[in-house]
C-alpha cells in the first residue's frame, strides 16, 4: 500500500486492525508527503482501498479524497473554551493560576485538552496551579491532530490574560514574562522538573531585536505571547549501511515533513566525518525496518537522528575493528576520524589512514557487510519555547488587520539545518496568522461545512504576510548528541494571543473569539 | 456533452436555441470549466464564442465610445492605454479577478453572465452606463448591462440570447470612475461588497454621477440615492457621509459564510465614500490634460 502519511506503521496497524489482516501481510510505503501538521497520523479511508482491492481480486486500486472531501472529512483540531485566572502581583510576578479548558472534538473521546493544560502555564514559575479539562463529546465532526495539538489554544487563553493584567498594572509584557520565566531545574507546572531549557535565551534575544525599537504609528499595534511545546521521543528504529564505495545509507522510519532527511544526513556526515554528500537517507516502508511511531510531536530529527548518529558509532566501530586487523594492532588503539581509520598514537604502530571508502571496497573480503542498527524509545527529549512579536495595522473603518511585521524567536537546540529550522518558524507564524484572522469552518443550519474550499476557507495567500523575521536561538538539549530539540510544533503556539494582543494595543479592543474577522473587529469598535 | 465552435454569434444563436438540456457559452471558461471539473455542471452543449471573428478585438469607436468583444480576456482589457485611461474602474474590476492566471482568460461578458452577485467586473460596467450588443432567434438588441443581471446564477437573456459584445460610452470630459471591493484577504477571494463610482464635474462640482453596488442584493445595484447624494456637491464631508448613508440603505446583503449582513452594510458605506474619492480625484486628473492627481482628494 502507498499513502501519504505521516506514520506508515500506524497506518500498517489500523488497516490491519480494521480488516482483520496479519500485520506482516502488509507493507505500507509513505510516498513524498506534501504537509503532515499532524492530520495525516490516522487512517481515513486507507482501508477502503484494501478492501476495494481484494474484492477486485487484488488488483490495483486508487483512492484520493478532493480537497472538499478532505475539509468536510478529516477533521479539523478541537474546537475550544477556556477560563483562566491568574494571580497578579503589582510588580509582575506570578502567584496562583487556575485553568478550566472545555474541548470539543466529535463524538469520541480525543480532544487535545490535557495537551492545552499542560502547555499553558509552562513558560512560568507559578507557585500554585489547578488545572480542569473536559473532553466534550458532541454530535459533530471528528478531530485530528492539528500541529502542537491543544497547545495554541491554550496559549490563547493565557497569553492574552497575562497581556491583559500587565497593561492594567502598567508592566512592560515582555518584562512580565521575564520575571516569571522558568528555567533548569524548575518544577514544570505539569509536573516533571526542566532539565536545560532556553526560555531566558530566547526573551533576551526578543529584547535585544531591532523589531522591538520601530515606531508605531496610528492604528498600529503590538503583541508578544510565549508558547510551549513538549517536544517527543517516541517509538525509533534507524539502521545505516556503508557501500561498497564508501558512501552511506540511512534508512529511517520517519516521513520527512520538514527537512530531517537532509538534518539527519547532515548528522550522520559529521559523525563520520564524510561530505554530507556522500550520505543519502531515505525513508523506508514497514517491511524495512522495526515499528517506528509517526513524525509526531516533533520528534522525526531528535529521535531518529539520535538513532543514526548510535547506529554510526556502531559503524565506525566495526571500520576501525577491519582497521585494526588490517594493520595487526588492537582495535582500541584506532581512532576514526575526518572519515578514516587512524593509528591513535605513536605507540599503536605507523599506518596511512585507512578511509571510508578504502574500507568499504574491501569488505566483502574482510568480514562483509558493514552497518549499524538502533532502536529504542529514546530518553532526552528536549522541549522548546518560542515568543513571537508581532506588528498590525488596523483599519478603523473597514476592521482588516495587516500584519507588518512579524518576529519569530524559537529555542532550537541546535539549528542542524537553519534554513529549515527557520521555515519551520515562518510556517508556524503563517499558519498562525491564518488561525488567528480568518481560517475557520463555517457550519450552516443544517449542519453541513458551508466553505469545504480555498476559496472560502481562508488561508493566508503569499501577499497577505510580511517577511517573517527568525532568530535561532541556540541552547543545546544535552539529551542529544548534536543538542537537537525539536522545532516543528513551538511556532504555532504563540500566533494567536500575539495577534490578538496586537489588535488590542491597535484597538483598545480586547477580542476573545477567533478567528478576529474584520466583522467581530468592526463590532467592537462600533458596540 | 457536445461541443460546437461556431463562426457567427447567429450561428452560436442557433445552437443554443435548439439544445434542450443544459447549454453554456465558452469564454475564458474560468467560471464554465471549473464548474465542469469539479462536477457541478456538466453542460449536454458547450457552444466555444472564440473561433468568431472579431470576439477578442477592442475597438475605439468614432464617438469615442469602446466596443469590447465578447471573448476579450481582463488582462487584454488592462493592456489598453486608452481605455485604462478613459475606464480605470472597468478595467481595474476585472483586475481584481483571481490570479494574473485566471485573468489571461476571464472575460467581462462571462463575468456578467455567470450571474454572480459579487462578480468584480459588472459594478464598473453599471456605473458606465454600458450596454451589450444581444444576438438571439429574434435577431440583434442592444441591452443595458444593467438589466442583465437577473438574480444569482440567473441573467435576463432569454433562451438562445448570447453577447456579441460591451460597449462603453465615450468618456467625454472631466469624467472619472473607479471601483474597489472589500475582501478579509489581499487577493484571491471573493468580494463580500463591492462598488463602483462613476462621475462627471463641471469645475469642482460633481454634474453626473452613477453609483453602483456589488456583493450586497441578489443583482448589481444601481444606487440612484447615492448619486443625488453627490451630484451638485464638490464632494465635501457631508456629500461624503450623505453617500454613505445612501449605499447603506440601499444595501440588502444576506449573512453568509462571507461575511454578515450587519458588517456588509458598513462596508458599503466605508467603501462607497473611498470609491467616490478616487473617482472625484481621476475625474480632476482628466481636466488638467497629461497631468494625473497624486493621490486621493481628502
Ligand atoms: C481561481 C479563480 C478566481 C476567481 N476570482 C474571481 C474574482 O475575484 N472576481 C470575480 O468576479 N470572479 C472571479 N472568478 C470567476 C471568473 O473568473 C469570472 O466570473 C470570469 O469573468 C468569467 O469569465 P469567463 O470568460 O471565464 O466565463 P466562462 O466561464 O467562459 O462563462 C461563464 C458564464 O457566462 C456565460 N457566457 C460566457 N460568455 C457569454 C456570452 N458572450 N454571452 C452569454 N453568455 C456567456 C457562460 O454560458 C457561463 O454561464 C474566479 C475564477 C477562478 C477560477
Amino acid at each position: 500500500m502507498w499513502v501519504c502519511t505521516q506514520g506508515q506503521w500506524y497506518i500498517r496497524q489500523m488497516c490491519a486492525g480494521v480488516l482483520g489482516l496479519e500485520a506482516s501481510q502488509l507493507r505500507v510505503t509513505p510516498s513524498e508527503i506534501g504537509g503532515g501538521f499532524g492530520g495525516k497520523t490516522t487512517i481515513f479511508m486507507e482501508p477502503l482501498a484494501l478492501a476495494l482491492s481484494r474484492k477486485a481480486g487484488g488488483r490495483p486500486v486508487k483512492l484520493v479524497m478532493s480537497r472538499s472531501e478532505v475539509l468536510r472529512a478529516t477533521g479539523p483540531t478541537a474546537s475550544a473554551s477556556m477560563d483562566v485566572t491568574l494571580g497578579m502581583k503589582s510588580d509582575g510576578t506570578l502567584t496562583a493560576a487556575r485553568a478550566e479548558f472545555r474541548m470539543q472534538g466529535g463524538a469520541f473521546p480525543g480532544a487535545p485538552v490535557d495537551m492545552a493544560l499542560f502547555c499553558c502555564f509552562a513558560p512560568y514559575h507559578i507557585p500554585a496551579i489547578h488545572h480542569l479539562g473536559y473532553d466534550v463529546l458532541a454530535n459533530r465532526p471528528k478531530c485530528a491532530a492539528y500541529r502542537a495539538p491543544g497547545s495554541p489554544m491554550g496559549a490563547f487563553a493565557v497569553e492574552s490574560l497575562i497581556d491583559e493584567m500587565a497593561r492594567e498594572l502598567g508592566l512592560d509584557p515582555l518584562a512580565v514574562r521575564r520575571t516569571n520565566a522558568v528555567r533548569e531545574g524548575m518544577k514544570a507546572s505539569y509536573g516533571p522538573t526542566f532539565a536545560r531549557i532556553g526560555l531566558e535565551e530566547v526573551l533576551d534575544a526578543v529584547s535585544a531585536h531591532p523589531n522591538l525599537q520601530v515606531p508605531l504609528g496610528p492604528n498600529q499595534g503590538r503583541g508578544i505571547a510565549t508558547g510551549y511545546w513538549f517536544n517527543h521521543g517516541g517509538e525509533t528504529s534507524v539502521s545505516m549501511a556503508i557501500g561498497e564505495d564508501g558512501t552511506v545509507q540511512v534508512s529511517v522510519g520517519t516521513p520527512d515533513i520538514g527537512g530531517s532527511r537532509a538534518s539527519i544526513g547532515l548528522m550522520v556526515a559529521e559523525t563520520l566525518g564524510i561530505p554530507y554528500e556522500d550520505v543519502r537517507v531515505n525513508v523506508v516502508e514497514t517491511g524495512a525496518l522495526g515499528v517506528n511511531e509517526p513524525t509526531h510531536g516533533s520528534r522525526a530529527t531528535f529521535a531518529s537522528g539520535k538513532a543514526a548518529v548510535v547506529a554510526t558509532g556502531q559503524a565506525i566501530r566495526e571500520m576501525c575493528r577491519r582497521a585494526a586487523a588490517a594493520w595487526d594492532i588492537d582495535p582500541e588503539a584506532v581512532t576514526w576520524r575526518d572519515g578514516a581509520a587512524h593509528p591513535a598514537g605513536e605507540n599503536a604502530g605507523r599506518f596511512e589512514p585507512m578511509t571510508i571508502a578504502e574500507i568499504g571496497a574491501s569488505m566483502g573480503k574482510t568480514g562483509g557487510p558493514i552497518s549499524g542498527h538502533h532502536e529504542a524509545t529514546p530518553d532526552g527529549v528536549g522541549a522548546s519555547f518560542g515568543t513571537h512579536v508581532v506588528d498590525v495595522e488596523v483599519d478603523p473603518e473597514t476592521g482588516r488587520t495587516t500584519v507588518l511585521r512579524y518576529l519569530v524567536v524559537q529555542d532550537a537546540g541546535r539549528a542542524i539545518h537553519p534554513s529549515y529550522v527557520e521555515g519551520q518558524y515562518q510556517g508556524g507564524a503563517a499558519q498562525g496568522i491564518g488561525w488567528a484572522l480568518n481560517e475557520e469552518y463555517v457550519y450552516g443550519e443544517d449542519g453541513r461545512l458551508q466553505n469545504p474550499i480555498f476559496l472560502d476557507y481562508r488561508v493566508p495567500v503569499a501577499s497577505d504576510l510580511p517577511m517573517i523575521d527568525t532568530v535561532i536561538v541556540e541552547v543545546p538539549n544535552p539529551g542529544h548528541p548534536y543538542g537537537v530539540r525539536g522545532v516543528g510544533e513551538t511556532g504555532i503556539t504563540p500566533p494567536l494571543p500575539a495577534i490578538a494582543n496586537a489588535i488590542h494595543a491597535a484597538t483598545g479592543k480586547r477580542i476573545r473569539h477567533l478567528p478576529i474577522t474584520p466583522a467581530k473587529i468592526i463590532k467592537a469598535i462600533s458596540g | 456533452m457536445r461541443y460546437h465552435s461556431p463562426l457567427t454569434f447567429e450561428a452560436a444563436s442557433r445552437v443554443a436555441a435548439g439544445a434542450s438540456g443544459v447549454t453554456r457559452f465558452l469564454a475564458g471558461g474560468t467560471d464554465v470549466l471549473v464548474q465542469l471539473r469539479a462536477g457541478s455542471v456538466t453542460p449536454d452543449d458547450l457552444i466555444d464564442l472564440k473561433r468568431i471573428p472579431g470576439v477578442g478585438s477592442i475597438t475605439r469607436e468614432g464617438d469615442g465610445g469602446w466596443t469590447i468583444g465578447a471573448a476579450v480576456s481582463g488582462a487584454a482589457l488592462g493592456a489598453t492605454p486608452g481605455l485604462v485611461s478613459d475606464w480605470p474602474g472597468v478595467v481595474e474590476g476585472m483586475g481584481l479577478v483571481g490570479s494574473t492566471q485566471v485573468q489571461g482568460r476571464a472575460t467581462l461578458a462571462g463575468n456578467l453572465c455567470n450571474g454572480s452577485p459579487a462578480a468584480d467586473g459588472v459594478p464598473g460596467l453599471v456605473a458606465a452606463g454600458a450596454t451589450a450588443t444581444v444576438v438571439g432567434p429574434e435577431g440583434r438588441r442592444r441591452m443595458a448591462i444593467a438589466d442583465i443581471p437577473a438574480g444569482p446564477g440567473r441573467t435576463a437573456l432569454q433562451p438562445g440570447e448570447v453577447i456579441a459584445a460591451i460597449h462603453l460610452p465615450a468618456r467625454g470630459a472631466q469624467g472619472g470612475d473607479a471601483y474597489e471591493r472589500f475582501i478579509p484577504r489581499t487577493e484571491m477571494d471573493i468580494a463580500v461588497v463591492g462598488c463602483a463610482v462613476n462621475l462627471r464635474l463641471d469645475g469642482d462640482t460633481i454634474v453626473e454621477a452613477r453609483v453602483a453596488l456589488g456583493a450586497v442584493a441578489p443583482t448589481v445595484l444601481l444606487v440612484e440615492a447615492c448619486a443625488q447624494a453627490i451630484v451638485g456637491t464638490r464632494l465635501d464631508e457631508a456629500a461624503l457621509d450623505a453617500l454613505a448613508g445612501a449605499a447603506r440603505a440601499a444595501a440588502k446583503p444576506i449573512s453568509d459564510k462571507r461575511g454578515t449582513a450587519e458588517f456588509r452594510t458598513h462596508v458599503a458605506g466605508v467603501l462607497a465614500r473611498r470609491v467616490a474619492v478616487t473617482a472625484y480625484t481621476r475625474a480632476k486628473g482628466s481636466r488638467a490634460q497629461g497631468h494625473r492627481a497624486k493621490g486621493a482628494a481628502q
